[in-house]
């Protein structure tokens, strides 16, 4: 499997750049992680779609559904992608260290 | 690639069919994907086992769908499919293409891809097989110069289809392929940006030949009928009987309605009882017709049977005239996607959707009446339940 490393931040990821041990998650690792999708700088409104996403998945083991993540947040969908350019499942998840979400082609 | 390479799938070239397997050793011959795709699938045939790996997120920025990730299990044996993604391009309304932007597209993909695609994917659009996580952008950014964008996966609406409607057929009751591009527009960010319980199908067929299989695989299905009478030209029944049809048998024998009548001289059709079915049509189209009040019908909650069995569309609202901007549709639409985003579970299509809570809540939830047209097999059921006749102490009476 690769190793993702930048700064002191050396992590064992899968093929999408999703973390292979989401234990080793931390703030600095997240920041770590925001090089590899788009996002410049982790504000405010980033870090309440990531803790939202990191609560539901310690209580529930799943991401929530995407129409959930928007309401309890209360940002639109547009705003989610404005904030994460690759969108809640590949960018928000992958930086809030999920587990890869699983999904229908 | 040397002859001995590849002897099971060898035998899939064998007799007088076309081959997907000649197919790729052509392509297979300027591309090394290609040729890695084939070794890897002749390895998966020898040893009853598939090497794809389940899944993977990919995409280009701003979108959510329309790239689905694929990887080698094995990509140190087969390098060059290491990463296989698949890209899924919104085709043109009715798959109308220019020669020139067909090789604009085989070019890109040559350049960009393992030069295979599917023309189409069984939703409808171009599908683009095998490149690598970061060969998408370029991909993107040339598909996008050429007037082309992606097409929808995951749960999202996914690339609205459509047959050719007016532009090569008689039949058509209303023109399929403004409405496909009307309803791809006004959709975008739906089609984009996956929110949904579930994958959602738009599918726009100009009569109940259905060309597209819209009863069948789209989630709403809109078909072209009328609702006056089918046009009778008597000449031209007297020359399909001059001819040597036999009316009787082959029109009035396979009306589901039995609703035709022939005395050997004059056809007569009770078009109360007709189903609109187009089966006389298509069997006399010189002599029969649609009417002239043309519009669609629009069923709901079809699919393919993935995960629960197959569902065929039902009727949702029997006639609807077929004009832009199609508000009346659109405003049922956002409100079924309202009801079905909020209370769906995931991987819910809206035909389970409504077998789960049931007809009568789910039209209450999106405040549309209930009407005959709904019943899916009329008068079978005796036990009808009138809501207007119902007191609140019947129950209690009963128990009595």
């Amino acid at each position: 499997m690769a190793i993702f490393e930048y700064g002191d931040v050396s992590i064992e990821v899968d093929e999408d750049g999703f973390m292979l041990e989401p234990d080793q998650w931390n703030e600095e690792v997240a920041a770590a992680l925001a090089t590899t999708e788009a996002v410049e700088e982790l504000t405010e409104e980033h870090w309440k779609v990531m803790n939202y996403l990191r609560d539901y998945y310690l209580e529930f083991g799943v991401a929530p559904m995407i129409r959930k993540l928007c309401k309890e947040t209360g940002f639109p969908l547009k705003k989610i992608y404005e904030l994460f350019p690759s969108g809640p499942a590949k960018g928000a998840c992958k930086l809030a260290g999920l587990a890869k979400p699983t999904g229908c082609v | 690639m040397a002859t001995n390479e590849t002897p099971l799938l060898d035998e899939l070239e064998k007799g007088p069919w076309p081959s997907f397997v000649t197919e790729i050793k052509r392509a297979a011959a300027g591309n090394e994907m290609a040729k890695d795709v084939l070794l890897q699938l002749e390895k998966s045939y020898r040893d009853k086992v598939g090497y794809w790996k389940h899944g993977g997120i990919v995409g280009v920025m701003g979108y959510g769908g329309g790239v689905i990730g694929r990887y080698s299990a094995l990509p140190e044996e087969f390098p060059n499919v290491s990463h296989f993604h698949t890209l899924r391009v919104n085709q043109p309304s009715a798959w109308f293409y220019t020669a020139d932007a067909l090789r604009s597209i085989c070019d890109i993909w040559e350049e960009h891809g393992s030069g295979l695609t599917n023309m189409h994917g069984s939703t409808g659009d171009i599908i683009l097989l095998g490149t690598r996580t970061e060969q998408l952008e370029p991909v993107f950014e040339k598909l996008t110069a050429h007037g082309f964008d992606l097409g929808g996966s995951g749960s999202d609406v996914r690339t609205p289809s459509c047959c050719n409607g007016m532009a090569r057929c008689e039949f058509a009751c209303y023109d399929t392929m403004a409405a496909c591009y009307d309803f791809t527009q006004e959709y975008q960010d739906e089609l984009h940006r996956p929110a949904f319980p579930y994958k959602w199908k738009f599918k726009f067929s100009g009569c109940a030949n259905d060309c597209v299989a819209a009863i069948a695989r789209s989630d709403l299905s809109i078909i072209g009928t009328w609702r006056d009478d089918i046009k009778i030209d008597t000449a031209e029944i007297k020359a399909y009987a001059d001819g040597g049809m036999d009316i009787e048998s082959d029109v009035c024998g396979n009306c589901p309605a039995h609703c035709i009548d022939w005395d050997g001289k004059q056809l007569a059709i009770d078009n109360s009882l007709c189903l609109h079915c187009m089966h006389c049509i298509n069997v006399m189209p010189k002599a029969l017709a649609p009417g002239d009040d043309k519009g669609a019908v629009i069923l709901i909650g079809a699919k393919a049977p993935i995960i629960e069995g197959a569902l065929l569309s039902s009727v949702f609202m029997p006639f609807i005239k077929m004009e832009a901007p199609y508000r009346e549709i659109k405003d049922v639409v956002e409100e079924i996607w309202d009801v079905w985003c909020e209370e769906g579970k995931a991987r819910e299509r809206i035909g389970e959707f409504i077998q789960r809570v049931g007809l009568g809540d789910f039209l209450e939830a999106i405040g549309v009446e209930p009407i005959p047209e709904m019943v899916a097999v009329p008068r079978e059921n005796p036990y009808i339940f009138y809501e207007e006749f119902f007191e609140e102490d019947d129950e209690e009476g009963e128990d009595e």
